[in-house]
């Protein structure tokens, strides 16, 4: 076992930093460490980490000894992984204790053409890999709508992209990955070899311990570009026919619903589905040169936006031009950015709404439950939330990981501004909507449900806190959401009551 | 953890019976399985206090013994309390008493009393308190200040001493917080018709325990500091800091 070192050896010193989601809400200060995987050949793409290792161990040994923590951030109060921040509440911030910034971790140790797979470092984005990977002939198995994630972020969310209803989610494309547990150990874990460490760490939100490396299997494909057919919807029971008489026919569906849109047209979208392009479908230009992959250098918002700059007026107007422009019926190529990740044109995006930030809520009921959803869109749009668009999706099968999100059925997405009246008691009530209906919420997304849902939205909570425990046994592992929620601990036993 | 949209899930309360205070809680509107500690001098009074405040049944409510002049246990008292709730997400610091300016005049001893219980006990508790939420990474600290603290006057320059060196206080345990995830929220009520006021001549631009509750609720939730309640009195403090003392005496109050 290695010797007990301080938490500074890791790379650099800790930094202690205030640290948010991307939503911007509910800042939290922790020492942040920074391995950066020298070049030692310790583990596939995870380079040495011994000083990672002894911080976990350091940590570990103060929160079972239950000292109280010190004045600074510090090893009392647990750490947990954080990959690009692209995870919207407090997942990947940990209050008073350590943070584990994974993005220098970007080595990539083995590309195998043959069958399709890489491995690289945790922290590696899946911008960089489909840079890499692309001009090879493969495309990454499964996309968010920002190509600004890590693996790492990746796996722990189990992310889902727009051809789940076909591929599934991301940790089904992973066919191994490596682990440092809550007693520091690396420990490689594949679906066959230790299904449980998978389960618990495939949407465990990092709390199973910090995946160092993953390998992947990647999609081969023969252009970088998209065919997609784009269709103007006028209603969501529309919509929501549509979806489900034809979505089995693309890979990539999902709809964009104008929240904003009220009386008839309430739920009026633009529906996008499509395929990887074959290289005979490319116009004669691009087909001399049918994998290239350079998506444009980003703009960046400025940080000046008042909270109040995203009003009704201004996200009706946009919502408005938006659906006016989109074609009524039509098929054309799109490239992998403009199809995959609008919001990546614009760096920073997040800042429009302003200082006090945005929150994104994202549920999924059965199908069947087509009823909720309509009386979900209708309380957003009766609310007047000046969301711009909603997401809706139908997901396929899901793959059993106890806190995986991904669940057979609709699933709606939309950001609204923590300032907006009245949000609090309107997403409670959506929550227990969802609830009601066997459905769940996206913890990557939440920074604010009530704790007491959980059990319900997430009936394997139990079952993933034996596996969890098994490879946390102090509990080490720790984040905001975990706090938050009680996720990993269970609701705590209020005090006894009193004078009522 | 303190969630994005402000809300608390477990609150201690430094003056637990508080008119103030409870009208706070109420306007928070914490969500099932809140937990709230309110610690006072007396146990009944707070017991009373909590029932009247009408907070959903599934918020848990206890109390604990606090003076606020008991310097020497003020330590102690928080560790216990931060024991108790776990996390703290926040603090309401309501505690203080008006006392008599007449009989401060001639018994210093009352007048001690009201330094000691304003602005001594409760800063000593907050300083505890802070360093504990800093360690925390995370927390908010409610100060309730008072237009008395602005300019000394005849009519309640204790009370008023006690309220400014609170609020010179809290305005710099604020700046200390930036960047440490805890904020402190100073709020100023101006004339506020309630219990502590009861049979006085209400001010002018006078507020009421819900409009200072809600004001704090709305801070808390968001980014605001420094709260002026009704806001509108904000430029008035400013007016008044700045007006010649000889002015100033000859307001009428
Ligand atoms: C514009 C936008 C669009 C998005 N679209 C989608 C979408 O379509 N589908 C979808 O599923 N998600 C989507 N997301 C959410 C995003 O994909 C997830 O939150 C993802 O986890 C973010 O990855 P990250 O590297 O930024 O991780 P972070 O946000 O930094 O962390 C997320 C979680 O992963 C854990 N984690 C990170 N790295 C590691 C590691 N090495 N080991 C162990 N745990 C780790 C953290 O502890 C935390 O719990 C979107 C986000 C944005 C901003
Ligand atoms: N009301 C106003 O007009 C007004 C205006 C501006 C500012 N303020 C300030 O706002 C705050 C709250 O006012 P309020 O109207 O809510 O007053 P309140 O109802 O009288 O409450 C004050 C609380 O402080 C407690 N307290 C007094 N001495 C204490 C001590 N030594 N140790 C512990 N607790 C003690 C009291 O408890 P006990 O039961 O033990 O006495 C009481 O619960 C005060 O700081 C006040 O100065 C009030």
């Amino acid at each position: 076992m290695a010797e007990v070192r301080p938490v500074a050896d890791v790379g650099r010193a800790p930094v202690p930093r205030l640290l948010t989601g991307w939503g911007r809400t509910a800042p939290t200060r922790a020492a942040v460490i920074a391995p950066d995987g020298p070049a030692g050949p310790a583990r596939a793409g995870s380079g040495d980490l011994s000083g990672l290792a002894d911080a976990v161990l350091a940590s570990s040994a103060v929160v079972a000894s239950g000292a109280v923590a010190g004045s600074r951030p510090g090893p009392a109060r647990g750490l947990i992984a954080r990959g690009l921040g692209r995870s919207y509440g407090d997942a990947a911030q940990n209050a008073g204790g350590t943070v584990v910034d994974m993005t220098a971790l970007t080595r990539v140790t083995a590309i195998d053409l043959a069958a399709g797979t890489v491995t690289a470092g945790a922290g590696l984005s899946l911008d960089a890999l489909m840079r890499i990977v692309l001009p090879l002939g493969f495309f990454v198995p499964v996309t968010p709508g920002t190509r600004y994630v890590t693996l790492g972020g990746a796996l722990a969310s189990d992310i889902h992209g727009k051809n789940h209803h076909v591929d599934g989610s991301f940790s089904d494309h992973v066919l191994a990955f490596d682990l440092m547990t809550g007693t520091g150990e690396i420990i490689t874990v594949t679906p066959g070899g230790a299904p449980d460490a998978f389960a618990a760490t495939a949407g465990g939100m990092g709390l199973s311990g910090i995946v160092t490396a993953v390998t992947l299997r990647l999609l081969p494909v023969a252009t970088s570009r998209m065919r997609v057919d784009t269709e103007r919807v006028g209603g969501l029971d529309e919509l929501m026919g549509r979806m489900a008489a034809r979505d089995d026919d693309y890979r990539y569906s999902v709809a964009w619903i104008d929240t904003l849109a009220r009386g008839a047209s309430m739920g009026r979208a633009v529906l996008t589905r499509g395929d990887h392009a074959a290289p005979d479908e490319l116009p004669a230009k691009a087909a001399r040169d049918p994998l290239r992959f350079a998506p444009h250098p980003r703009l960046v918002a400025p940080d000046v936006f008042p909270s109040r700059a995203l009003n009704r007026l201004s996200v009706r107007a946009f919502n408005e031009l938006w659906y006016r422009r989109a074609p009524v019926r039509h098929t054309g190529l799109e490239s992998i950015a403009t199809f995959f990740h609008p919001l990546d044109g614009v760096g920073d995006w997040n800042r429009v709404y302003g200082p006090r930030g945005f929150v994104q809520y994202q549920f999924v009921v059965p199908f069947g439950a087509e009823e909720t959803v309509r009386t979900a869109v209708t309380r957003l749009s009766d609310a007047r939330c000046p969301s711009f668009l909603a997401v809706l999706k139908r997901f396929g099968p899901g793959n059993g990981h106890p806190l995986s999100f991904p669940a057979p059925g609709w699933t709606l997405a939309l950001d609204i501004p923590a300032g907006l009246p009245g949000l609090v008691g309107l997403l409670d009530g959506l929550d227990e909507l969802v609830a009601g209906a066997g459905g769940r919420v996206y913890l990557s997304k939440d920074s604010r449900l009530r704790p007491d849902l959980l059990a319900a939205m997430y009936p394997g909570l139990d079952r993933w806190r034996e596996l969890r425990a098994k490879l946390d046994p102090t509990g080490v592992f720790v984040s905001d959401l975990a706090r938050r929620l009680a996720l990993t601990t269970g609701p705590a036993v209020g005090p006894p009551l009193a004078g009522r | 953890m303190n969630d994005a949209l402000g809300g608390a899930q477990s609150v201690l309360v430094l003056g637990g019976a508080s008119e103030l205070g409870l009208a706070t809680l109420r306007a928070l509107d914490l969500r099932p399985g809140a937990r709230v500690l309110l610690a006072g001098r007396s146990p009944e009074a707070m017991a009373a206090a909590a029932a009247e405040a009408g907070l959903a049944p599934s918020v848990t409510v206890s109390t604990t013994n606090w003076d606020a002049r008991d310097t020497a246990g003020h330590e102690a008292f928080v560790e216990k309390a931060f024991a108790e709730l776990g996390e703290v997400d926040l603090v309401l610091a309501p505690a203080g008493i008006l006392g008599d300016q007449q009989r401060a005049e001639t018994d210093p001893a009352h007048a001690v009393d009201i330094w000691e219980t304003n602005f001594v006990g409760l800063a000593a508790t907050l300083l505890s308190a802070a360093a504990r939420l800093r360690t925390q990474g995370h927390g908010v600290l409610v100060v309730y200040s008072s237009v008395a603290g602005l300019r000394g006057r005849k009519a309640n320059f204790v009370y008023g001493a006690s309220k400014a060196g609170l609020d010179a206080f809290a305005e710099g345990l604020g700046a200390s917080l930036a960047g440490t995830g805890v904020r402190l929220v100073l709020v100023r009520p101006g004339f506020v018709r309630g219990r502590m006021t009861a049979g006085m001549p209400a001010a002018p631009m006078a507020t009421t325990p819900e409009a200072v509750g809600a004001a704090v609720a709305a801070a808390v939730a968001g980014r605001a500091e420094i709260v002026p309640v009704p806001r509108a009195v904000g430029p008035v403090f400013l007016v008044l800091r700045a007006l010649p003392a000889k002015i100033f005496r000859r307001l009428p109050g």
